[in-house]
């Protein structure tokens, strides 16, 4: 299968093109976030105040790293279930973030957020953290140190592969993924 | 314990990759299964975490009878086991100490201990880190008696699809049939210990394993909710008698991280 290399920070441009089922080689800066940091960027938001980071073109990436072992960039680091974020999400793709990266089903609410707002939902390979960790070079955390594990991580990636599982057009791929392969 | 089950996936579930790579249908499926297998061995040989929640520490600990434990609380020290493991091990902490309040214990502690008492003078203990988001996904029903065994399929393969892909699929479903409430949910997790792939010691249970695995393969989810024919590794179910009113179901669904270790002291 084809793959798509991107480097951050999206366009408008580059996520309309990009269509479910398509891989994706993500390269750049990606941040980190997961529940905690999620609420606390939201509150943010509605205080109208500045985020640790600019969402703007950005991209999103739920997990939370084990810690890194001496001489480590940093541990695995796998995607976590995204529906969690699902409260959250439309309020960021509001302030202009164009992605986030997790594993399964997105809300009506979130679908419709992506076309309101120009963005796409990628998924990792939920479980494959051990090889994930290998596309990351460097992370540092720059907001919510408290939070441990869930603090926000400025990452840079290299070719990080993830596939597009809903698109600026409301399709889903794991509806599609269903419709194929159940036995009728 | 805690690390190893955390760093080498069990023999069964790399051979139950293996064999469903070659049933699979969907080539991204069988792409999906063969990334995992490579991801196992990157954990064995760096000795790092498979996935990167390292689980609740869910312990299982069968004390004979005749053993007596010196010099201590049981459970103090296999929290402290626990603390030793997940700081020294790098593993995530990946628990909060209150519900509501939720901050992070920052140690991974406490435990969540199961013992029984048994006959002998042997302590038995398994260490199974469980994930959140396959926890999340898991269901339980009191179904009426009346229900019977096709109710029991219905909820099983209904927990399982509306699980979809977010419990990390190709899942091993644990399920508890019989029981009170707690009872059913006990049984369902202890049915996720088991051996991949092994049956239950009743015929009809085994054949009632065997149908639902086939079920909730034709579903379609497959490996990571993209499509396929692999949704499932295993279903495991354990009985326990019924109250004549209940038919309590308990669906415990594992990722494909089925973890644990267990010694005998």
């Amino acid at each position: 299968m084809t793959q798509i290399r991107l480097t951050t920070p999206l366009t408008d441009e580059m996520v309309e093109k990009l269509r479910i089922g398509q891989q994706v080689l993500l390269n750049g800066t990606i941040y980190t976030g997961r529940d905690a940091a999620h609420k606390r960027l939201v509150e943010l938001i509605k205080q109208g105040k500045e985020l640790p980071f600019d969402p703007k073109g950005q991209v999103i990436y739920y997990v939370g790293p084990t810690p890194a072992k001496p001489g480590k960039v940093i541990g695995s680091c796998g995607p976590t279930t995204s529906y969690r974020m699902d409260p959250y999400a439309p309020e960021l793709y509001a302030q202009g973030l164009k992605a986030t990266i997790g594993k399964g089903k997105r809300s009506p609410e979130v679908i419709k957020a992506l076309k309101q707002y120009k963005g796409v939902y990628f998924a990792a390979i939920g479980g494959a953290a051990a090889l994930i960790a290998k596309s990351i070079k460097s992370a540092k955390v720059i907001a919510y140190e408290d939070l441990g594990a869930e603090a926000i991580h400025e990452l840079v990636v290299e070719d990080f592969p993830v596939v597009v599982v809903n698109d600026v057009l409301g399709g889903d791929l794991y509806e599609e993924g269903i419709e194929i392969y159940a036995a009728k | 314990m805690c690390q190893e089950a955390n760093f080498n996936l069990g023999n069964d579930v790399m051979e139950a990759f293996k064999k469903f790579q070659e049933t699979e249908t969907s080539l991204t499926g069988k792409e999906i299964l063969q990334i995992l297998i490579k991801n196992a061995e990157i954990a064995q040989e760096e000795q790092a975490p498979m996935c990167q929640d390292t689980g609740f520490a869910v312990v299982f600990v069968e004390l004979g009878q005749d053993v007596r434990i010196e010099g201590g609380n049981l459970e103090d020290a296999i929290n402290e086991g626990v603390r030793q493991g997940y700081v020294e091990g790098y593993l995530r902490k990946s628990i909060v100490g209150h519900p509501l309040e939720r901050k992070n214990t920052g140690d991974n502690t406490p435990a969540v201990i199961h013992t029984k008492i048994v006959p002998g003078d042997k302590l038995r203990i398994i260490v199974a880190p469980k994930g959140g988001g396959s926890e999340n996904m898991s269901a339980i029903k009191m179904l009426r008696p009346a229900d019977g065994v096709e109710g029991v399929k219905k909820f099983v393969v209904d927990t399982v699809k509306a699980a979809g892909p977010n419990p990390c699929p190709p899942v091993v479903v644990g399920v508890g049939i019989g029981g009170t409430f707690e009872k059913a949910a006990l049984l369902a997790k202890e049915a996720l210990l088991r051996e991949i792939g092994s049956k239950s010691k009743y015929p009809d249970i085994a054949k009632l394993e065997e149908e639902l695995l086939e079920e909730i393969n034709k579903t379609g989810i497959g490996p990571q909710g993209l499509g396929g024919r692999t949704t499932a590794l295993a279903v495991h179910i354990e009985i326990f008698a019924a109250h004549i009113a209940s038919l309590p179901v308990a669906v415990n669904l594992n990722c494909h991280a089925a973890r644990h270790k267990e010694i005998v002291l």
